[in-house]
Parts: structure tokens; C-alpha cells; sequence
């Protein structure tokens, strides 16, 4: 292709003096992201590009009688206008099933479904092109919940299904079901002397990465194609992408670009293809970028989802059973609903111990915007939905809610309602002790010298109370989320290092394929490098499709699974690089022969700290590589009847204590505090520590008050699909939270981590509902809580 | 039409600008200055703020054509503008040519290896290296947006209080930091400027 | 589209005398968000940037005459005593980015029952100054201004050059709810002013009509309670019936809808509680300017 492209990642090198795990170093991208140079995914730039545009269906459920696409051609300045009749191979890509069609062909199944793509000159030119095309619907009935999808006569989201599940379904509407039995439910009730049951409603919640979907895809002589994306796991987008293109994947390189957020959002493929197949149609780079509507078109949602729980309990406090049903609307296409309701599921009953359990969970498919991965990742519900009946449940024993939880917090050895026991410390009632002990914040902090200061109260600068009406109320949750791929997925990452002596240095590289999102990995990697090797130069090379896999930054699985790719590959480099030296200096040192040496400060020493030799003079001109998979402990699949199985590889446990006050005539909300405890196994770098759990604490403030996408029952259509609408919480919304973690080592994880990402997530949510019912007397079964739940309007 | 306007201190002229399209764009794409971001081009999340002859607007809610003549100040140019400041008024605000990057560097701009010895080397503005040390840089999607917002705060306010901090970046949306850390690197940037004086 | 960029405020009135299907731009708050998401594709987009009066404003002896394009920091900045409840709405609006790009011309203009500055206005009995080149002058008395859903009194070759308000002569307040604590649209809102001097209380409804509207039922309950009590004079605390019929009458002016941002039952609640407490503070304000007096006597 003629001509550059701007904006391609490049290496990036960080000295460290130490700068090991454990240390709170710096982002190596730090500097260039303060700077304004760091390059998203929406920065990239190609002088004679063209910008792709996307047509999107304005129904929810129709078949496409025609689409006209003369006018669009017509006009100067477009290069190219697509529909599935123009696709080059494939029609449909997945994540889990292959069920979502790259651009609509026979019918379209939710509101906002890719049906034509433009390429064009200028963005405009696209638009307006774009909207020159006349396509004409017939519309179906509409699938919207539970009732519609499974009634007897019920219109088929998706005919002909073929995908695993399909067999084992009790209904093609149904994605997947997991039920869960363990114990005896209907004697257990027996002995209960309190029960209590509670349906819980919670609504979709959109990652609102601030990053929109975009990229750049540049046609290559080769016939292949040079692709820049901002997304979570760039292998699986190549498996799903290659087919579409009738491409070998050799001849998609993928190159990952800055990506402005993600939180489960950038999984499933967005613009990928879309900007792929005009690139290749018209044989000159596409550019595309979603604008804010179009982003919340083009990604899965949070799933919402309604959950019916039964809980017994004796009347000393003690869990007896649980029974519970929860369903999850996966909308109108699979994304990883399948295994969303693996954890719904399986951690349905939360971080408590429970003997006899009933549990279901279902995934629906329905007319309504497609579902699939956010953070917490169907443990979020659940948490939402048991919690409130850990309060009912202590409320009608006359206990206190942080003690009764704890009478009944799992710990390491507990058995799971899958039968697995937990095998690494779970001090669920230690994180609750902590949160418990703080001390509160001080009352009434609105009031100064010059009168009240709205910005401390409900209501903030809009000026709605100066006190009036302001009742506090506290809080608690705590949350279970498992950690990697679960259910007998094999779950792996790469890690290529390259050890070699640069200008009288030794430097290491580390390139992985892992998608630095923002969570911090690439500071991390750093670190590992530098603790492994001893050496201060570390250089990240930019994640691309050279190196194997990563799998995705999602399930807190990155520092984990690529971290202990990277220690292991580390540890294979020392090896080779202690053979060199064993060849050049064995004979000048015994230690030599020993196993147990380090590489410190530059240098290979003895355990005893005594020098042998400086890697510089080991290395020289040798350059050490190695690229290696590594695996964490394999898992297995739940039995598709009693659910049983050894799931899960890792838990993480968090526990929050929520203050707010509420403006309980307006039925405004202010969080006051939002504090936090979790164990995170093994701080690599603290202060990124701190910062994850403060910023998937505030992620589940916004479900709990203000963030949704409402969806037009009548209609399926999205009726806010923009930052005017959907809500994420300011700065003014959001509480201080501090934040007390507590690292008890998993043995069975590198350096003993725990993936933190999702865990706070959870269990933000529920002590945020507590406290507003505490403070309103109010049941409050839905998120978010809305002015008029509290107001009874 | 044609635009002519002054960013981060140098004269620019963009040809060939379609009526519709806003002073972000033109940054953007014309320009080779993709530091200011779009990510809603609504006015909902103050990551497209520049100065405009000194006050911080969003750039996707200025038509092109508006910016006609006027000063812009972007990410890009932060700095510079923060160094000219200094030296020229300690605390004051920036004159009229605050230096900057010329068209064709612009155009042939490339993310680039940096040494990680943040706040230590290179030349980045207080506010700039705070964000780095404190931690408030995760994504860095909302960076460009709120460091504009902070440098100006500072500006005009040289201490302060928590609640001042937050009704200036009330404008600003980040996703991935829960705000925390952002309020200690403005309170880092404030103390260090303190401590200069 | 074309980018019409006058030099002058005749200028501005000649290009929209020519060019009636114009749309005026000024802060671009509005207008931008319009042409960015492609809802709106005017013929002609009209600059009224360059025109410095029209960012300018003027305290008189009676009134302030306010620029249409003086952005809302200004407001809140140099116009906190003379125009307590309008500044008070001013900050309300969306975030500081917008407040130093959109002004009240802007909110006039595009007269979504939804802004900010309407029942500050509605409350202090502004007019808006308009001209046209062909008719000249015209002052719109602000209860005459909104005509429907984002419609107004303006001729297609009209600009809205300033806003004309009186001085506070009393305590003024503003509230809007929203469900968030910054950058938010109002669910609905609601501005009081006293004017003492007239022995009269003036309203303002925001986001809970088709139109930004008053609560004339409640103001005129109101205005008759506290003359037949002699509250002006006696500055006497009101009574919690009087208040509460005061609210139940501003719940009763609205004529809400459903919608992604509430309910109408919700907005007729909060406009109610918002009447009470807008009431509440600029009562105790002026009694405590009474006891002010007596202590400097």
C-alpha cells in the first residue's frame, strides 16, 4: 500500500532502577498519554483513506423485503456501498456460536443491526450516503422477555440452530440453561425457620468504554490486510474475522491500537470486518469510527436480568437452603450468554455457605439489543439479588447484617453448590470485619460558615436541597467472582522474551499479544521482567497477531495468565542464558553448577547474594528468545443436569460498606463513601491495585443510581443511546473510596495474584441499594434505583 | 471553506473544510493532532477540551468556521503553554505564542518510544507529570480532556479545595479510574506548585 | 451547507434577512450536537461569534440588558446580585466547558421546554430584545415568548439580540432536579422571585409542560395569602399550609410527560417539593434582609 500509516503502535522502553513486583512503578505509556501522542484505535490515519459508514436497521424484529442501494452509488465522492449480498466469504462470525451476521441478510433481529456499509472520501460523504439507502422491512412479532420468548407459539429468534447447546435446550429460544442441585431443597426448608424470597430486576448496563469502536484497515499487495483495532483478545478476533474475508489468518496481521477502555465491551467484534471488506472492495485504507450512538449500537450490553430467590435460614442465624431462578435476556444474538450463565449459575448463591441448593439459570435470545461481557460477567446480578436477601434474611432474624453474613461466609475448604471446594484463602468475613470497622464520615458535611454547599448534598449544583428531606443510611455487600475461563475451556497465554545487550545494557523484550485496556498490564509485565531477570531496561513491543495468543483481558485473568506466561518464558530465558554462562565461566566458579542462581541488578548472583558474573559479559552479542503457551490448572465443563463439576479456577472476594444520603421528598441520591476491602492474593503494583478496585467501584455506583439503557418494550428500540441519556456518574457523584486490600497468597497463581478487576464490580451495587433502603425503609428491588422508586412516583 | 487559526502557537490553515464539521475534526484530521479526543461529540464528557482564546470549551461543539482567528491550546501543546506561563508570568496565564509543533511534524506525528522515567524526564507540564505519578492515567482516553480542565483550574485557582476540584472536571467523564487518584494528582500538581513559589 | 460569518450585527440581520432558513450558532451547544449526530442539516450556518456586542451586557438603573451570546460563566461570575435566580440557573447548566461557550440566546432560541435559563427568566419577568431588518425592534414579553415544544415567538427573520431583565428587588432561587449530581438535563425545574417592592411572587416551570410555563394559579394564591396576611410587611414566617398549598398549585401547572428522563407523576411531585423549598429559602432570605434593616436602624 502507498503511502504510510500514522499512528502504528511502537515499542516502548522504561528504565527502572529496581522497579520489580510489587513496587508501585509507573505506566511505561504514561508519558505519551498525558502527552497527547499515545495512539487509539481512532487515531489512525492514512493519507488517501476512505471512511466507512454503517447503515443500521431502525426496527427490531423484520424480514428485509429489499434493500436499494442505487441513489447511495450515485454519489460523488463514495467508493463503495456493501450489503450481505457483497460479503466475500462468511456471513456470520461468533465468539461462542457463529450466529451474528455480518451485515443482515433475510431478516434483521434487533434494533440497530448492520445492515449496508459505505466507503466514502469524507465522513459526510458516507452519511449521507448512508441514508440514500432505502431498505424495505416487514415486520415480525416481537421476543422481548421471558413470557414472549417461551410462549407455546413463540416466533423463533433464530431458526435452525446447530450450536452446542441447541440439543441440550428446553426451548430454541432459550440460549443455554444451567441448573444447579446439590443437597435437598424441600427438607432443608422444613428445618428453616425463616423464609424469605425476593424478585430483583436488574437493568442493562453499557460499558461506555469513552474509546469509540474504530480502527484502520489498509489492503496489502498480498492480497491480504493490515488491520488496526482497539480490542480485548486479538486472536479470537482473527479466528472470527479470517472466514468472514476468505482469508488465510496469515494474511490478516492484526496490530493492536490504543484502546480507550473496554470492561467487556471490545470482546465481540465491532468494526473489524465491517472496515475490512470495504478496504478490500475498494482496495484503499477504510477508516472507521462509531460515533456515541452508533457505539451503543455496536457492542454487547451488561445482561439485565430478573432473579427470583427463595432463602432459609434457622432462627441462630444459619443458611438452610436456596432456591432460585435467575434469567438473563441475552437479546438477539449468542455472544457469550452461554457462559454468563455458567456464572450466573454457579455463583448464584455468593460467597456464603448453602448445603442444599435449586438453582437455574437461563440465557435468553430475544429481539432486544445482543448481551454479553461486561465486568463481573454474571456473577453482578446474582451479587445484586443475594445480598438484598442476606438483609432481608437478617432483617426478619433481628441480627445484624454484617454479622449475619459472616456466620455464614464461606472460607477455604467450603464446598461450592458445584461441588469444588475452594482451595486458596477466602476470608469473606475478614474483608467484612474491615469495611464494618472503619470509621463513618462525618455527618452533615454540606453544612460550611457561608450556608449549605449543594455540591455535598443530593442534588449536587443543580441547588435541590439545602438539607431538606436528607436522610443517611449504610450498607454493606460482599461478592464472589471466579477468576479465568471457566467450565473446561482451555485457557492459555503467550509469552515471547527476548533477552540481548543493548548499547552495553542488557534489555529485555516482552511481546505478548495481550490487550493493554487501560488495567495496567503492560506496567506489570515490566515489572516481572525486571524481578525475573534483573535487568532495568525493559521494552514492551506493541500486542499484535506475531505472537500466539493471549487470551483476553477480560475475567481478571490478564496478570494471571499473561503475567505467568511472562514469568514462565522468563524463567526459560534464565535457563538458557545460565547455560551460556555455565559454557563461558563454569570453570572459574563452582556456584556455577548449582541451580539455584539469580539474575540481580544486572548481574548472575548466588542465592547468597555473591556476584558471578554481569549478563553483559554472559550475553554479549547472543540474543536469548523464547516464546512459550502457559496454562493455568485445567477445569471442567458443569454437568448439564445437577451442575456439578470442578468449574472454576480461582475466586476473588470483595466487600463494600456503602454511606449515602438520600433526599428522600426528591428521591435523590448522594453517595457520602464507598469503601472497600478486598484480598487481591498478591499486590504486584499497588498503586494499580488501588486504582482497579476504585474504578470497578464506581462502575457499580453507576448501576446502582443512574446508569441504564432503557429499552421501548413496545418496540425493542434503544431510547437512549447517548451520553445525554445514559448516565455515567461525574466526579461529583462519585464518593471517596478507600480502599483496604489485603493480599493472602493463592499458591497456585503466579507470585500468589488474584485477578482484582471484577470483584468490586459486584458488590458496590448491592451496599449502595442497602444503604438507600436503610436510609428510605424502602424494599428497592430494582437497579438503578430511580427518583421515583424512592419517591413512590 | 477555508480556516486559518492559531494552534498551540504556530498560524495553521485548513483547506477544503466542510461547513458541517467541528474544530475537533479539524484538529484531528487535518491537523495531525489526534491528542483531543472524540469520544461523544455531545458536550457529555469533556474529552475534546482545548482552550479557545484561553477558556477551556469542548472542541466538538465549535464549527470550524467559528475558530476562525482565535488561539487554540490543545493536549499537544500543554507543556509549551504551561512553560510559557511560567516563565513569562508565574501563575498567570499564556500570552499570545506559546511555541509548538509546526504542519508537516504534525502531519508526520508517530506514537513513540518514551524513557518511563516519568515526571523525571522530558519536558511535561506539572499537571502532566502529576497525572503520571499519581496514578490517574489508566486508559488515558479522558487524560487530554481533564488535563486541559486541571491546567486551567490551576491557572486561576492555585489551592484548590476538594470540592472546587471536582465542580471543575464535573465536565470530564473517565470510565476506568473511579476520579480518586485523578483528585490526588490535581492536589499533587497544587502542593508541587506551592512548593515551587 | 454554508458558513455565513457576519461581521456585525447588521450584517447578521442582512445575511438573515437573505437567508431566512439560517441557523444562528453561537455558543454551538446545541447546534453542533444537532449537525454532529446528523439530525440537522441546515442550508446555512449563521456565525454570531465575531459580533462582540452581542457578548456583552449592560446593568442599568432597573435592568440589566444582557447579550445573547454572554456565556453562562459570565453570568455566574459578574451578574450574581443583579440577576441572583438566573445565576443560580446558570450554574445548573451541563458542565464549565459549556457554560463558557452557551448563553441565554442560544436556550431562547432553540426553546426546549428543558432549559436551563427559562424559569429564571419566566421568574424575574424578562423580555427578549429581537430585531429584524426589515421590521426592526421588537421587546417579546417572556410569558409571550415560548410558543410549543422547542417553538418561539420569532420570525423566521429574527435575531435574538439581548435579553431584558429587571434587577433583583428580592431574593430570588432556582432548583432543578436531575439524576445525577452535574452535567445533567433537567427532569424538571423551578425558579422563584420575590419582588418585594411589587408585593408579588413570579415562577418559572421548566421540563414539565410542552413550554417552559408559570404557575400562575399558585402565584396568584400566593400573592393573595401574604398581602391578606400582611406577610410583606410583617416578614413573618409563612405558614406550612400556605406552603403547601403554594406546592400543590406548582404541581398543578404542570402538564408533563413520560419519558426516558422520568415520569410525569414524578415531575408534578418534584416540581411541587421544588415550589416549597424554592419558596422556603427566598422567604427566610428576606426575613433575615428585615432583620438586617432593623439592625441597621
Amino acid at each position: 500500500m502507498a503511502g504510510t500509516t500514522t499512528g502504528a503502535p511502537t515499542n516502548v522502553t522504561q528504565k527502572y532502577n529496581k522497579g520489580g513486583i510489587g513496587e508501585s512503578t509507573l505506566r511505561p505509556d504514561g508519558t505519551l498519554k498525558v502527552t497527547g501522542e499515545f495512539a487509539y484505535s481512532s487515531d489512525m490515519w492514512h493519507e488517501d483513506m476512505l471512511w466507512g459508514q454503517t447503515l443500521r436497521s431502525t426496527v427490531a424484529h423484520a424480514e428485509i423485503v429489499s434493500i436499494d442501494t442505487t441513489e447511495a452509488l450515485k454519489m460523488d465522492g463514495v467508493y463503495a456501498v456493501l450489503t450481505a449480498d457483497d460479503l466475500p466469504a462468511a456471513k456470520n462470525y461468533g465468539m461462542e456460536f457463529q450466529d451474528t451476521p455480518v451485515l443482515a441478510y433475510g431478516k434483521v433481529r434487533h434494533h440497530g443491526e448492520p445492515i449496508a456499509l459505505v466507503a466514502a472520501d469524507h465522513p459526510e460523504t458516507a452519511r449521507r450516503a448512508a441514508a440514500k439507502i432505502v431498505v424495505e422491512y416487514r415486520e415480525l412479532p416481537l421476543i422481548t422477555d421471558e413470557a414472549s420468548a417461551l410462549a407455546e407459539d413463540a416466533i423463533l429468534v433464530h431458526e435452525n440452530r446447530d450450536d452446542h447447546h441447541s440439543p441440550f435446550v428446553p426451548h430454541p429460544n432459550i440460549v443455554h440453561h444451567q441448573p444447579i442441585v446439590r443437597g435437598n431443597v424441600e427438607e432443608a426448608a422444613k428445618k428453616a425457620d425463616v423464609i424469605v424470597t425476593g424478585e430483583y430486576t436488574f437493568g442493562m448496563q453499557d460499558q461506555a468504554f469513552l474509546g469509540p469502536e474504530s480502527g484502520l484497515a489498509v489492503p496489502a499487495e498480498d492480497g491480504g490486510i493490515d488491520l488496526y483495532v482497539a480490542t480485548q483478545w486479538l486472536h479470537s478476533d482473527l479466528k472470527q474475522i479470517a472466514p468472514c474475508l476468505g482469508l488465510p489468518e496469515e494474511k490478516v496481521r492484526m496490530t493492536m491500537s490504543g484502546v480507550g477502555g473496554a470492561f467487556g465491551g471490545r470482546e465481540d467484534i465491532s468494526m473489524q470486518i465491517q472496515a475490512s471488506v470495504l478496504a478490500l472492495r475498494t482496495g484503499k485504507p477504510v477508516k472507521m469510527v462509531y460515533n456515541r450512538t452508533e457505539s451503543f449500537f455496536g457492542h454487547v450490553h451488561r445482561h439485565p436480568a430478573k432473579l427470583y430467590y427463595e432463602h432459609g435460614a434457622t432462627k441462630d442465624g444459619k443458611l438452610t437452603h436456596l432456591k432460585c431462578k435467575i434469567v438473563l435476556d441475552g437479546g438477539a444474538y449468542a455472544s457469550s450468554t452461554a457462559s454468563v450463565v455458567g456464572n450466573a449459575s454457579s455463583l448464584s448463591v455468593g460467597p456464603y455457605v448453602v448445603d442444599n441448593v435449586d438453582i437455574l439459570a437461563i440465557g435468553l435470545y430475544t429481539n432486544n439489543p445482543p448481551c454479553g461481557a461486561m465486568r463481573g460477567f454474571g456473577a453482578v446480578q446474582a451479587c445484586f439479588a443475594y445480598e438484598a436477601q442476606m438483609d432481608k434474611l437478617a432483617a426478619k432474624l433481628g441480627m445484624d447484617p454484617v454479622e449475619f453474613r459472616q456466620l455464614n461466609a464461606m472460607s477455604e475448604g467450603t464446598i461450592m453448590p458445584t461441588g469444588q471446594p475452594v482451595e486458596s484463602p477466602a476470608p469473606v468475613a475478614e474483608l467484612l470485619r474491615r469495611v464494618k470497622a472503619r470509621p463513618m464520615p462525618p455527618e452533615r458535611q454540606w453544612e460550611s460558615s457561608e450556608g449549605a454547599d449543594v455540591r455535598a448534598l443530593p442534588g449536587g449544583l443543580s441547588n435541590t436541597t439545602h438539607g431538606e428531606g436528607v436522610v443517611r443510611g449504610v450498607g454493606y455487600a460482599v461478592g464472589i467472582k471466579n477468576v479465568g475461563f471457566s467450565e473446561g475451556f482451555d485457557d492459555y497465554s503467550t509469552a515471547k522474551i527476548i533477552m540481548e545487550v543493548i548499547n552495553g545494557e542488557p534489555v529485555v523484550t516482552v511481546h505478548t499479544a495481550m490487550a493493554e485496556v487501560g488495567q495496567g498490564g503492560v506496567t506489570i509485565h515490566a515489572q516481572i521482567a525486571r524481578t525475573e531477570l534483573g535487568v532495568q531496561q525493559v521494552t514492551i513491543h506493541p500486542a499484535d497477531t506475531q505472537v500466539g495468543s493471549a487470551g483476553s483481558t477480560s475475567a481478571g485473568r490478564q496478570t494471571y495468565m499473561t503475567g505467568g506466561a511472562i514469568k514462565n518464558s522468563c524463567e526459560l530465558v534464565r535457563q538458557q542464558v545460565l547455560e551460556i554462562g555455565r559454557r563461558k565461566f563454569g570453570s572459574y566458579h563452582p556456584a556455577w553448577a548449582t541451580e539455584e542462581l539469580l539474575f540481580e541488578g544486572g548481574k548472575v548472583v548466588t542465592n547468597s547474594g555473591e556476584v558471578l558474573a554481569s549478563l553483559v559479559d554472559v550475553l554479549e552479542d547472543e540474543v536469548v528468545s523464547v516464546e512459550e503457551e502457559w496454562r493455568h490448572q485445567p477445569t471442567e465443563a458443569f454437568d448439564r443436569v445437577t451442575g456439578q463439576g470442578r468449574g472454576h479456577v480461582q475466586y476473588a472476594f470483595a466487600a463494600h460498606r456503602a454511606v449515602v444520603e438520600v433526599d428522600t421528598e426528591l428521591g435523590l441520591v448522594k453517595v457520602i463513601e464507598l469503601a472497600c476491602a478486598q484480598d487481591v492474593g498478591k499486590a504486584l503494583n499497588p498503586l494499580s491495585v488501588v486504582g482497579q478496585i476504585q474504578g470497578g467501584t464506581t462502575q457499580g455506583l453507576g448501576v446502582a443510581v443512574m446508569e441504564e439503557i432503557i429499552v421501548d418494550p413496545k418496540t425493542a428500540k434503544v431510547r437512549n443511546a447517548s451520553f445525554t441519556d445514559y448516565l455515567l456518574p461525574t466526579i461529583l457523584d462519585t464518593p471517596t473510596i478507600p480502599v483496604d486490600y489485603i493480599e493472602m497468597a493463592d499458591p497456585k497463581a503466579p507470585y500468589g495474584v488474584r485477578g482484582i478487576g471484577e470483584a468490586p464490580t459486584l458488590s458496590s451495587t448491592p451496599a449502595v441499594l442497602a444503604a438507600i433502603r436503610a436510609a428510605t425503609g424502602l424494599e428497592l428491588t430494582k437497579t438503578p434505583v430511580r427518583p421515583e422508586h424512592i419517591t413512590g412516583t | 471553506m477555508r480556516v486559518n487559526f492559531t494552534v498551540n502557537g504556530r498560524k495553521q490553515e485548513a483547506d477544503d473544510v466542510w461547513e458541517g464539521e467541528s474544530l475537533l475534526y479539524v484538529l484531528r484530521e487535518r491537523m495531525g493532532l489526534p491528542g483531543s479526543k472524540n469520544a461523544c461529540e455531545q458536550g457529555e464528557c469533556g474529552s475534546c477540551t482545548v482552550r479557545l482564546d484561553g477558556v477551556p470549551v469542548c472542541s466538538c461543539l465549535v464549527a470550524a468556521g467559528q475558530a476562525e482567528g482565535r488561539e487554540i491550546v490543545t493536549v499537544e501543546g500543554l507543556a509549551d503553554y504551561a512553560k510559557h506561563r511560567d516563565e513569562a508570568h508565574p501563575g498567570g496565564a499564556c500570552g499570545t505564542v506559546c511555541g509548538g509543533t509546526d504542519l508537516q511534524q504534525a502531519r508526520q506525528w508517530q506514537a513513540k518510544g518514551t524513557d518511563g522515567q516519568t515526571g523525571e524526564g522530558g519536558e511535561l507540564s506539572p499537571i502532566q507529570k502529576a497525572f503520571i505519578d499519581a496514578g490517574a492515567v489508566q486508559c488515558g482516553f479522558c487524560t487530554p480532556g481533564l488535563l486541559v480542565a486541571a491546567d486551567e483550574l490551576l491557572e486561576r485557582n492555585a489551592s484548590p479545595s476538594d470540592a472546587d476540584i471536582r465542580e471543575a472536571l464535573s465536565g470530564n467523564l473517565c470510565r476506568c479510574t473511579g476520579y480518586e487518584k485523578i483528585l490526588d494528582a490535581v492536589r499533587l500538581a497544587a502542593a508541587r506548585q506551592e512548593e515551587a513559589v | 451547507m454554508d458558513f455565513l460569518r457576519p461581521a456585525s450585527w447588521e450584517e447578521a440581520l442582512a445575511a438573515k434577512a437573505e437567508h431566512p432558513t439560517a441557523v444562528p450558532i453561537a455558543g454551538g451547544t446545541d447546534v453542533m450536537v444537532e449537525i454532529n449526530f446528523d439530525h440537522r442539516r441546515p442550508e446555512y450556518l449563521l456565525d454570531l461569534n465575531r459580533i462582540a456586542e452581542l457578548s456583552q451586557w449592560e446593568v442599568g438603573e432597573e435592568k440589566v440588558v444582557l447579550g445573547a451570546s454572554v456565556p453562562y460563566t459570565q453570568i455566574i461570575e459578574n451578574l450574581k446580585t443583579e440577576l441572583p435566580g438566573l445565576a443560580r440557573a446558570s450554574h445548573t447548566v451541563a458542565s464549565p466547558q459549556i457554560r463558557n461557550r452557551g448563553g441565554v440566546g442560544g436556550n431562547l432560541g432553540c426553546a426546549s421546554p428543558a432549559g436551563d435559563s427559562h424559569p429564571a427568566l419566566l421568574a424575574s419577568g424578562a423580555h427578549v430584545e429581537v430585531e429584524s431588518q426589515a421590521r426592526g425592534v421588537r421587546l417579546i414579553p417572556i410569558d409571550e415568548f415560548y410558543k410549543g415544544v422547542k417553538r418561539n415567538a420569532l420570525e423566521a427573520d429574527e435575531l435574538i439580540r439581548s435579553v431584558h431583565i429587571p434587577k433583583a428587588t428580592g431574593p430570588q432561587e432556582f432548583s432543578k432536579v436531575g439524576t445525577r449530581n452535574a452535567m445533567v438535563i433537567a427532569v424538571c425545574a423551578f425558579g422563584l422571585a420575590l419582588h418585594p417592592e411589587k408585593r408579588i411572587v413570579r415562577t418559572g416551570i421548566g421540563s414539565a409542560a410542552p413550554t417552559p410555563v408559570r404557575a400562575k394559579a399558585a402565584e396568584e394564591f400566593l400573592n393573595a395569602a401574604l398581602e391578606e396576611g400582611g406577610f410583606w410587611e410583617s416578614r413573618k414566617i409563612i405558614t406550612p399550609s400556605i406552603a403547601k398549598e403554594f406546592a400543590t398549585l406548582a404541581s398543578g401547572a404542570c402538564n408533563p410527560i413520560d419519558d426516558v428522563r422520568g415520569t410525569a407523576n414524578y415531575r408534578r411531585h418534584a416540581v411541587g417539593v421544588m415550589a416549597r423549598r424554592n419558596l422556603m429559602w427566598t422567604w427566610e432570605s428576606y426575613r433575615g434582609e428585615g432583620r438586617k434593616l432593623e439592625g441597621a436602624a
